[in-house]
């Protein structure tokens, strides 16, 4: 078989003559598995490839770029063998799709005419787009809802990967929440995340269901110092106190799995919150600014702490106004999420805004896809949500409407090598 | 026509009268060659069939119901090829097959009530068979195909006729009850009947599909009658335009000569109907019967897999694999909603049932869709 592997930038404008006995190509899994052309190092530029390797995954503390499609998987199939082959299927697809290639070995125009292409092709010609995609295990792999092991995993999932309490005032929505797999897709360009997001669906037909996805768009964090905050669409900086790349230190402390926090295969891996959290928008528009301002803790233009000049300056929880009481209320959404708070807690946010179109209540059905990685959510995300809970002003404004959990192996480190490898070995 | 292809003794020449259903299959005075046909005593729980070794050639089977239950009887080679079948042999006649069968191992069933895998037996054929050459294959998969689709058209106009007298009579209770099974036949062969793309419509259109000025006929216009206002009184001549509509399309249905390619993307194009129409309960809005239909495609799609089978196995072994566990997989979540002798109303399942039917088909369709380019080779 002729394995033809063009960057999309160069498929276009070859004369399509249809590879012999492609037909069947696909079939085994083994076809997909081609070898792989390394990318462009990742660069400066919106359209360039972010490496697919690594010792961490990508899509973590990779540069937020501006689109999302996140979606999460139910197993279907009882087939230890089959999963393992897909997560091999979905990995080479991945590495070759991420360099800005066609999913499948043949591509979108090169097989033969009367055979479904290997890629979808609607992100023909256009570039890598700083796509990364990022996998991640639900607890239900390891035991299903009857407590069921289903692949022989139970022994190995994470303590760490401990089910989320009840949190007050959530309305979560089991069918959009959940999974046993997830896939985060991030990228420059919409088209492209997509692209991906649909062509690893496909090649997991049989193997794996969609059972929910999230569109996202105007990343609502920074994960580096080079990138300005954005605005959630409550108008506000987002992420002004999160995790970056540049803190060391603090990504060994707060994100990374370490060796001996065990299980080893997590080593090198983090643990993905994600919250659908749904923003009565019409209701906040009517709220004065000032009110706005207190609920957060921060000015709305500069995005300063209450109390400060710039966005960056440091929150001081201590501060009072003229009247003596703390410039930055017991309610305020900064001052409950504080590390000084949650016994020095911190997350790696990298949400999205999303608007799903609108409720048929004349009302836009829009809000935060919340994403935060971390080291332990028992240790991080339960407490910090535990006090927004129970105490955020802000919840007047929101509705968390579902819930996700996963851990999210270590990197790929070579061609060979597969999302989750040493899980399943 | 017949397929002598697959065997070394000299053929009898082309047979007529390939044991329709519906016509009473003629005996056209050619002698099998294990000498005189062989009774299948066919009850609701039975199926003696009078011998298990011939010799081969043409075997002729003369199946007798005596059950309280419509059967069926099918030859079936592996990976259930339908060999050759007889449909709709209603309780108390006789019908008999003809059938060509090279030397090997086939196996024999009834299907009382016509559902599920029926009561099966071996079937021993012994004598000389010359391997088949490639283009021979493909041949005999569409002959074998074809003689599906005889058996099938046959069928649906028995049902069919039997429908229109039931609207016409003015009963409703067995109007409604025929509707589902006359639909069957349609279905197992949907991408045959849309071949003709004038007819299709007028026999199956959904109202919303029908072009300004087109009137509303066919098997739908009656099922919302019968559903909705239960009023059929002035249905006559709707029931009447169904019936020669019918008959006109089995005629054309039956002249047909369809390639393996139309047999490969005919496979795909029902399951796409499955995911598409079925699933989503817009096929049978009024009567809720869509798991008929889509149970219909699924075995249409099965038989045209099958017929394709010995060129597949030859060419790409692994995909039959596939598709045999997807069939097999789709055959079990879709059996959990077995009513009876038919199937539960579509709006008795509930979503979570419907993804999972959802997901049978999409993994089964998958590999489906590249059956075309292996055959295209």
């Amino acid at each position: 078989m002729t394995e033809k592997r063009l960057s999309r930038r160069r498929a276009i404008g070859i004369a399509g003559a249809g590879v012999a006995g492609v037909g069947i190509a696909g079939v085994t899994g083994a076809a997909l598995r081609g070898a792989f052309d390394p990318p462009l190092s990742a660069g400066a530029s919106p359209s360039d490839a972010v490496d697919f390797h690594g010792e961490h995954q990508a899509g973590i503390t990779t540069e937020v770029p501006d689109r999302l499609h996140f979606v999460a998987f139910d197993v279907v199939t009882k087939d230890r063998a089959r999963l393992v082959e897909l997560l091999q299927d979905w990995t080479a697809a991945a590495a070759r799709m991420t360099a800005g290639q066609d999913a499948g070995v043949i591509g979108a125009v090169n097989g033969s005419p009367e055979a479904p292409p290997d890629d979808t092709g609607e992100a023909l010609s256009l570039p890598p787009s700083g796509l990364t995609l990022t996998v991640g295990f639900g607890p239900s792999l390891f035991r299903d809802a009857d407590g069921r092991d289903r692949f022989g995993l139970a022994e190995r999932r994470p303590a760490a990967l401990a089910d989320l309490p009840r949190f007050p005032g959530e309305a979560l929505r089991p069918e959009i929440s959940g999974g046993d797999l997830c896939v985060q897709a991030c990228a420059n360009d919409p088209q492209v995340a997509v692209h991906a997001i649909r062509n690893l669906a496909r090649i997991g037909m049989g193997v794996v269901s969609v059972r929910w996805s999230q569109l996202g768009f105007g990343r609502t964090s920074s994960t580096s110092r080079d990138q300005a905050t954005p605005r959630n669409l409550f108008g506000f900086k987002d992420g002004t106190a999160n995790l970056k790349i540049e803190d060391t230190a603090l990504l060994r402390e707060q994100l990374w799995v370490q060796p001996g926090d065990g299980p080893e295969w997590m080593t090198g891996g983090a643990y993905l919150v994600t919250r659908k959290i749904r923003m009565i928008i019409e209701t906040w528009d009517r709220t004065s600014l000032g009110e706005q301002e207190e609920l957060v803790g921060r000015a709305k233009g500069s995005g300063a702490p209450l109390g400060q000049h710039d966005e960056f300056d440091p929150i001081n929880l201590k501060a009072t106004g003229p009247d003596d009481r703390p410039r930055i209320t017991e309610t305020a959404h900064v001052r409950l999420a504080h590390p000084d708070q949650n016994n020095g807690a911190r997350l790696l946010r990298r949400g999205y805004n999303y608007v799903d179109g609108s409720d048929g209540l004349g009302r836009l059905d829009a809000g935060l896809f919340f994403i935060a990685y971390q080291r332990d959510p028992r240790r991080q995300f339960v407490p910090i949500q535990t006090q927004l809970a129970r105490h955020d002003g802000l919840n007047e404004y929101l509705r968390h409407v579902s819930s996700g959990l996963f851990a999210c192996p270590p990197g790929v480190r070579e061609p060979g090598d597969f999302w989750g490898r040493a899980l399943f070995d | 026509m017949r397929t002598t292809r697959f065997v070394a003794l000299a053929a009898a020449g082309a047979l007529a009268g390939i044991g329709l259903a519906g016509c009473g299959a003629k005996d056209d005075g050619s002698k099998d060659a294990a000498g005189g046909a062989i009774a299948v005593k066919a009850t609701d729980t039975a199926c003696e069939v009078g011998s298990t070794t011939v010799g081969a050639g043409t075997v002729v089977f003369n199946v007798t119901n005596s059950g309280a239950k419509v059967t069926e009887f099918y030859v079936y080679a592996a990976g259930d090829r339908v060999m050759g079948e007889v449909e709709n042999v209603v309780p108390g006649i006789s019908r008999e097959l003809h059938v060509e069968l090279p030397a090997g191992t086939y196996e024999t069933a009834c299907k009382p009530g016509m559902i599920g895998k029926g009561i099966r037996g071996a079937l021993t054929v012994s004598g000389s068979s010359a391997p088949l050459t490639d283009n021979a294959a493909l041949a005999a998969a569409t002959d074998s195909y074809q003689r599906y689709v005889q058996s099938q058209t046959g069928a649906l106009l028995d049902k069919t006729t039997e429908f229109v007298t039931a609207v016409k009579t003015g009963d409703v209770a067995g109007a409604k009850a025929l509707f589902p099974v006359a639909r069957t036949y349609w279905e197992r062969i949907e991408p045959v009947a849309e071949i003709f793309g004038d007819l299709d419509p007028k026999i199956d259109g959904r109202e919303e599909v029908l072009e300004e000025g087109m009137e509303f006929t066919g098997f739908h216009r009656l099922e919302k009658d019968l559903w909705t206002t239960g009023d059929i009184s002035k249905d006559g001549p709707i029931a009447d335009r169904l019936l020669s509509d019918v008959k006109e399309i089995v005629a054309k249905a039956n002249a047909e000569r369809l390639s393996p390619l139309n047999l490969a993307n005919g496979a795909k194009e029902l399951l796409d109907e499955v995911a598409t129409g079925k699933i989503t309960g817009e096929e049978d809005r009024y009567s809720h019967t869509d798991l008929w239909d889509f149970n219909a495609n699924v075995e249409g799609s099965k038989a045209a897999i099958a017929a394709l089978r010995p060129v597949l196995t030859e060419r790409a072994p692994e995909l039959v694999t596939s598709l045999d566990s997807g069939f097999a997989t789709v055959d079990t979540t879709l059996g959990k909603h077995r009513a009876g002798d038919g199937w539960k109303l579509h709006t008795e399942l509930s979503q979570a049932d419907l993804k999972d039917l959802s997901d049978a088909i999409n993994a089964l369709a998958e590999p489906i869709s590249k059956v075309a380019a292996v055959v295209a080779k």
